[in-house]
């Protein structure tokens, strides 16, 4: 796994990747409005589940039986996570969606 | 030839999809894009992974994702628009376990890889694990499969201080000697989700939005972590987004409530009162669902406080019913909303919005306690904490100080409740014994579902 070993230049732009991360999702969630909340809360939620990247590499180069085993079980969490939360939040926002009016019950 | 260029390249514009499609969300217009969007560049991401020049077998993760697919698409389909806290609850700690077991493999394949990697290994199982049995508390809690209510004991806080210390000196040891140091890192796997438990029973009540937002925020940290112990840019990105994302709701939810994170963390809501909170007493004044019709019938204007009880009894269609048969006849009808209410953030909205009310009718704390005194009836829908008058009045209660709807200082209240049971955090509330308060006991959709047959018949 040599291409995964860091050298210092490499270490130093994660950094900043990360700092300017930080700093962009905080100027855009922090525009929510308050009647949002729990879809952005389920969209942020399923975009945490990005780790099913990480867990699809770790699977695909897994060596031996007990990295096979993390790495699928990563994937399975993970994609439950994914599949999950965008349906969760797409179910949520079309609610928002309805003209007033319809669907009176 | 290798693909780092097309892959780093796809990430980036997964990169921007996220964050484009993030900023859509601040609009209920465009959300639903904006997910889908966002949706989108979690799926260009995945599979330009899948062109790592390390990857060498598919056929597992095929699997794994077949499975997980199939599990959590048929959850968030089936699910109850009520069961939507306790679901989220569960999604995420379901990333938290994933970022978990990703740095558990990245160690278990290389613990040669550094100082850097191994710290990064470490931090993405400790804060996966607790966001893992956090979430899974939090989803006993919201599910009601455990008690909701704070659960404290003696030396609690000097309990989890030990807990912390322990893994912090089992962090340094595994650290100082990572290739020999197995049963140390199982330890500690073993201990954050210890860790997690045990940050998530003291906390209950109305505090609830505020743990699903942190632990959210806290499975982001634990993506980014995992990115970092592999070196992949786009986990690190995304984590980073959701983290900050987590962390500002986060903030609302505690300045909602005028108090510190800390206390959120460590007050025990509800559980302890300083002693001498002023006893409740009066006479609790109840009232027939005929009667209410003919208050609501001479108004002129009516605000609807809804509360987590609307949730459980699935009372928004009809409530929305009620409110259009007021309007019809002339009625000025508002929904105040206060932002704990119910048990994640935004609840009563997308509540609301299921049942079609239009969102211009909802109306934020703020705006309606300044114009409260003119509302005739304010009608309390299965709420509690949010409208108890002891956050302004009583000193010594644990909600003072807490902005509350002040439903207290219009002309009537008429509360819909099951009984006199207290609310989730567990307090008296001298709302019900005030000169203007009146009670219509009953299940609330019962209840509206009478008082709208009652405007129908006439």
């Amino acid at each position: 796994m040599d291409s995964q070993i860091c050298n210092e230049a490499c270490l130093i732009c994660m950094g900043l990747i990360l700092v300017l991360s930080i700093f962009i999702g905080f100027e855009v969630i922090s525009k929510v409005p308050s009647r949002l909340h729990t879809p952005l809360m389920s969209g942020s939620n399923a975009i945490s589940g990005i780790t099913l990247v990480g867990a699809v590499i770790a699977v695909g180069s897994a060596w031996g039986t007990m990295s096979l085993i993390l790495g699928t079980l990563a994937v399975v969490f993970a994609t439950v996570n994914v599949v999950g939360g965008y349906v969760v939040t797409d179910r949520m926002l079309q609610m928002f969606q309805k003209k007033p009016g319809e669907g009176k019950q | 030839m290798n693909f780092i260029l097309l892959i780093n390249g796809t990430y980036i514009v997964a990169a921007v999809l996220f964050i484009y499609g993030l900023k859509l969300l601040t609009s209920p217009v465009t959300a639903r894009r904006g997910n889908l969007l966002s949706a989108v560049g979690m799926f260009l991401a995945v599979v330009v992974t899948l062109l790592n020049e390390e990857i060498i077998d598919y056929r597992w993760m095929l699997i794994g994702i077949a499975i997980g697919g199939i599990i959590g698409g048929l959850f968030a389909r089936l699910v109850q628009m009520t069961q939507m806290p306790e679901m989220v609850a569960l999604f995420n700690g379901s990333g938290g376990l994933a970022s978990l077991l990703v740095g558990w493999g990245a160690y278990h394949v290389m613990p040669l890889a550094g100082l850097f990697v191994m710290t990064t290994v470490f931090l993405a199982v400790l804060i996966g694990g607790v966001t893992f049995s956090g979430s899974l508390i939090a989803w006993g809690k919201l599910s009601e499969r455990i008690p909701g209510r704070p659960m404290l004991f003696r030396g609690q806080t000097l309990l989890n201080g030990v807990l912390v210390i322990v893994i912090l000196i089992g962090g340094s040891l595994f650290l100082s000697a990572p290739e020999t140091s197995y049963p140390i890192f199982l330890g500690i796997i073993l201990l954050s989700l210890v860790l997690g438990v045990m940050v998530v029973i003291p906390i209950g009540g109305a505090d609830m939005p505020v743990v699903i937002s942190l632990l959210n925020s806290y499975s982001g940290i634990a993506a980014c972590a995992a990115g970092l112990a592999i070196t992949n840019n786009i986990l690190i990105v995304a984590g980073a987004f959701v983290g900050a994302s987590g962390i500002i709701l986060t903030n609302v939810m505690c300045k909602a409530m005028n108090r510190s994170l800390y206390n959120v963390l460590f007050g025990g809501f509800g559980a302890v009162t300083k002693g001498a909170a002023a006893e409740v007493g009066g006479e609790v004044k109840a009232i027939s669902a005929q009667d209410t019709y003919y208050i609501l019938e001479a108004a002129s204007a009516v605000a609807f406080v809804p509360g987590y009880g609307l949730a459980v009894s699935q009372a928004q269609h009809v409530l929305k019913e009620l409110g259009d048969l007021l309007e019809e006849r002339g009625i000025e009808v508002s929904y105040a909303i206060h932002p704990v209410a119910g048990r994640m953030p935004g609840h009563m909205n997308v509540l609301l919005a299921e049942a079609d009310v239009p969102y211009e009718k909802l109306i934020e704390m703020e705006q309606i306690n300044r114009r409260i005194a003119n509302i005739d009836v304010c009608v309390i829908i299965g709420a509690n904490d949010i409208v108890n008058p002891a956050a302004r009045e009583d000193t010594n209660s644990s909600i003072y100080g807490m902005p509350i709807i002040e439903v207290d200082r219009s002309k009537t209240v008429i509360v819909l409740k099951r009984s006199m049971a207290p609310g989730f955090a567990g307090i008296d509330n001298s709302l019900f014994y005030k000169e203007n308060s009146r009670m219509l006991f009953g299940d609330a959709k019962g209840s509206i579902g009478e008082i709208v047959a009652e405007f129908k018949n006439v």
